[in-house]
């Protein structure tokens, strides 16, 4: 099971399409992953990448096209039999049990696990599995202490351990830390030069492609638009293909003379429990004004979740206070419509939207009662899908209808309907966590201009963030926030990325020591 | 609970829509509204034709020939104009109980507590008759009706007030709810409201026949019906068509949409659970005043839990209770023809009514997995 002798599958995929309803997800893709190579996959959401993938992956059936591997056409009907294959892919959300072991969660993966199992035996084959391995775990540990980074290099022992040698990995880097990344991405390289392993890497960076991959393949609206050496190619000329005539625009960010003074919302020694009881957010403070960008900086789980869903409503205060306008803020319906405050929080699907309903629904969510929507308690439908095309149409919103599901819709898509809710005109105080969060860069870009727009309007924007990118592009004022604490506060023209690196990682290196 | 179909979403044109004929401005909800309908429809047949097929197994086992026992339950349900009116009978309390079910669960809980509003409905109403004695006739029955569905909706509404502040499940407390509601009533009835004259069983005081509800002209149907189909209609409506509906939706979907909106959730919940509950205690108060003239355990017959089995067939809609019930009802009203041409027991009928049940709670898993109706 743990030859790593054995030569990477070589998987090649020919003229593949798949079709959601009318929407052509993929189209004659063909593309081969040669092994024992580092395959970057590039494109936008929607750009067909993961559906080409999970093709490949078996959770998928493609309407035309073949697969082979290893020069074998294979029918994959299930993901048990891309399995079978070798073929393994690692998700951007974990799936492990955080109160096992490192070596129960890679134990628990085997297709067939002894009634009885042999610990002591299990321990001695995965010290001598670990020992092959570029990096190192110790099998004892428990998967809770454990970082971001190493959870990553966890799921990858686990394909690796399971025999598989045809690696999809996606977006692996959206949660590590810039450091973390650049360690998991080239032992995955390492790796791959090896000759035991073929990686293929979704993903949305382009540094990441240019440093770490070795063939590329750009994808648009469900083709294959190019494939090619990275040593060969540019950023410039990736990014012309993976946008087409979209131009990717940052921000328009010029220094501001002078931020309106007075605070429009203040948080004043706010606590708040985390899910399992104890304090996450401890004695923060904090004031946003109007017409600034005020960003809480931090490493993703040191409060901010928390922190968000307190002014969100979601989590109740353990005390503290909140003012917006000077006044005591109870997050109830009328105050948010009096006061313009508007949340846009991580995973809106699970967090912002009512998956059963449609988008316009979702649209609607905050308006649906008040004119010229509602009329004497009654909603008005002619005048709310009216009202709703507009929006889809201003915000690009792709969808087969106003009346889709909002969770048919791509990540994107339902980031983009989300914001088109709470951008809306009556703005004074926008709370924003991650809005840009697994987007691509052309839309990021638009999102943050939107966000910039707002803030010129002389809406308060309170942006929290761990992509230290975004909020050293937008910010006004950045705080950093570690261990539930404000640790640090700067101006956007004296921060320093470096610096504010050392505040964010400050305090759970000490947690960890 | 509410499914709607996931590949539903795919038979939409990427045109747009011309504008909006009446049928397809129906619903809020997923995407063609029509094709939701059409599939919950499909999965509702589907169930009941699977069950029936069991039943059929069911009685072939016992002995007997199902294609019979099949005639005659249409025979006892809708094969004359005296049955379909013993059906349109037992319906009307159905339609009612079952929106106990079905309004809950629009805001996201499972309230099962519809005999036990109905139970003290009844004996609210016959306290409120026995009150307002000698008034007109029509007075001191609105005035059975309306305590009969304060009762209902304040013991629901105590549901989901201990839902929302006390975090009790309400499934568990609206059941146990049954409980104490039937021990109640039956201590009541068997005590201090008991009239002493009725000997075969315990029965209260009886409300004064002046203020009786009589039948619809030309049919022995009670008024009850007619009340129940128009709350019915009334509630789709609201549902569907007005603000309060639209927030109950977002809560039901997603509570934590419902935070970020600020909606307020626990005020929801207890208009929910207050409306059901009155619905259940309304069909207790009617039954009292049309049917029995008294509360006695004639009314602790099951009307509450059918109601259940209703609400869950008909998909939490109101709408559709309506015609669910009248079958339902029609199933129970066949349960005496069995009994007599085939000598089945009377219970017979509630086995069928279990395998509907069974089956329709099975049918939700196939919820937007129908190839042919996503073409």
């Amino acid at each position: 099971m743990n030859d790593i002798v054995q030569p990477p599958p070589c998987v090649e995929v020919r003229d593949l399409s798949k079709r959601f309803g009318s929407v052509q997800a993929l189209c004659d893709a063909s593309v081969r992953f040669a092994p024992g190579r580092v395959h970057a996959l590039l494109g936008e959401n929607g750009a067909g990448k993961s559906t080409l993938v999970k093709c490949i992956m078996g959770y998928y059936r493609a309407d035309s096209g073949m697969i082979r591997v290893d020069g074998v056409a294979q029918a994959i009907r299930s993901p048990q039999q891309s399995r079978a294959l070798g073929l393994g892919m690692v998700y951007q959300h974990f799936t492990l049990v955080s109160q096992m072991s490192v070596a129960e969660n890679l134990v628990l993966g085997r297709a067939r696990i002894p009634a009885r199992i042999d610990w002591k035996a299990e321990h001695r084959a995965l010290t001598e599995f670990m020992r092959t391995m570029p990096f190192r775990l110790d099998p004892a540990r428990r998967v809770a202490s454990l970082s971001a980074g190493e959870k990553q290099k966890l799921e990858i022992l686990k394909q690796l351990y399971l025999g598989r040698r045809f690696l999809v990995l996606d977006e692996p880097t959206s949660v590590l830390t810039p450091d973390e990344a650049d360690q998991v991405l080239s032992e995955m390289r390492a790796l791959a030069e090896r000759g035991t392993l073929t990686v293929v890497l979704i993903t949305h960076k382009f540094r990441e492609v240019m440093r770490f991959a070795q063939d590329v393949t750009v994808m648009r609206g469900g083709r294959i638009l190019a494939t090619a050496e990275a040593a060969s190619t540019s950023i410039d000329e990736l990014a012309r293909r993976m946008f087409g005539q979209a131009t990717v625009t940052t921000a328009a960010n010029e220094a501001r003379a002078g931020v309106p003074a007075g605070a429009y919302c203040e948080v004043r020694d706010l606590g708040a429990h985390g899910d399992r009881g104890t304090l996450a957010v401890v004695d923060t403070s904090f004031a946003v004004r109007s017409g600034e960008i005020l960003a809480i900086a931090g490493v993703s789980g040191n409060g901010q979740k928390e922190l968000v869903e307190v002014l969100a409503g979601q989590r109740d205060a353990a005390d503290g206070a909140i003012l917006v306008a000077g006044h005591a803020y109870r997050r109830t319906r009328s105050q948010m419509q009096r006061y313009g405050v508007f949340v846009l929080t991580e995973e809106p699907l699970a967090n912002d939207c009512v998956r059963s309903l449609s988008v316009m629904a979702n649209l609607a969510l905050r308006r649906y009662d008040r004119p010229p929507i509602a009329w004497h308690g009654w909603v008005r439908r002619r005048v709310l899908r009216r009202w709703a095309e507009e929006l889809i149409a201003r915000y690009r919103i792709r969808t087969s209808s106003p009346l889709a599901r909002i969770d048919s819709l791509s990540g994107g898509n339902v980031q983009r309907t989300v914001l088109a809710r709470e951008l809306s005109e009556d703005l004074r105080l926008l709370i924003l966590q991650n809005p840009c969060f697994g987007l691509d860069a052309a839309a990021a870009a638009e999102i943050h201009a939107q966000i910039a727009k707002a803030r010129d309007r002389g809406v308060a924007v309170l942006l929290v963030s761990e992509d230290l990118d975004e909020v050293l592009e937008l910010a006004d004022r950045i705080v950093v926030m570690s261990g539930g604490r404000i640790v640090h506060e700067v101006g956007r023209a004296q921060a320093d990325r470096y610096e504010l690196g050392r505040h964010m990682t400050r305090t759970s290196e000490a947690e960890a020591a | 609970m509410p499914s709607s179909s996931d590949s539903a979403v795919d038979q939409q044109p990427l045109t747009k829509l011309p504008a909006a004929p009446w049928s397809r401005q129906l619903s809020l909800a997923s995407a063609p509204a029509y094709a939701a309908a059409l599939e919950s429809a499909c999965l509702s047949i589907g169930a009941l034709v699977v069950a029936l097929v069991l039943f059929g197994i069911f009685v072939a086992v016992g002995g007997h020939d199902p294609l019979a026992v099949y005639g005659a339950l249409y025979l006892g349900a809708f094969g004359t104009r005296f049955s379909i009116e013993g059906a349109l009978t037992q319906a009307s309390p159905i339609i009612l109980t079952a929106l106990c079910t079905a309004v809950p669960a629009r805001v996201g809980l499972l309230v099962i507590g519809g005999e036990g509003a109905l139970v003290l409905g009844g004996l609210c109403a016959v306290l409120c008759a026995t009150a307002s004695a000698g008034a007109p006739g029509w007075i001191g029955a609105l005035v059975a009706l309306l305590g009969g569905t304060c009762a209902g909706a304040a013991w629901i509404g105590a549901v989901g007030a201990l839902k929302q502040w006390r975090g009790v499940n309400e499934t568990i407390s609206s059941l146990l709810l049954n409980y104490i509601a039937i021990a109640l009533f039956n201590h009541l009835i068997s005590g201090p409201i008991r009239d002493f004259s009725q000997t075969l069983k315990a029965t209260s005081w009886p409300v004064p026949p002046a203020f009786g509800i009589g039948s619809i002209p030309g049919w022995s149907v009670h008024w009850g019906l007619v009340i129940g189909i128009g709350l019915c209609i009334v509630l789709f409506v609201v549902l569907r068509y007005t603000t309060l509906g639209f927030s109950m939706d977002i809560l039901g979907g997603n509570r934590r949409a419902a935070q970020v909106a600020g909606l307020p959730i626990g005020r929801l919940l207890i208009v929910a659970c207050l409306i059901g509950g009155g619905a259940a205690g309304l069909a207790g108060a009617i039954e009292v005043l049309a049917v029995h003239g008294a509360a006695s355990e004639s009314l602790i017959v099951g009307f509450g839990y059918t109601g259940i089995l209703v609400a869950f067939l008909a998909r939490q809609n109101p709408l559709a209770v309506i015609p669910v019930a009248l079958l339902v009802g029609g199933i129970s009203a066949s349960g005496g023809l069995l009994q007599r041409r085939f000598d089945m027991p009377d219970a017979t009928t509630q086995v069928l009514e279990g395998l509907i049940f069974i089956c329709v709670l099975a049918s939700s898993a196939f919820a937007g997995r129908i190839r042919w109706l996503a073409r």
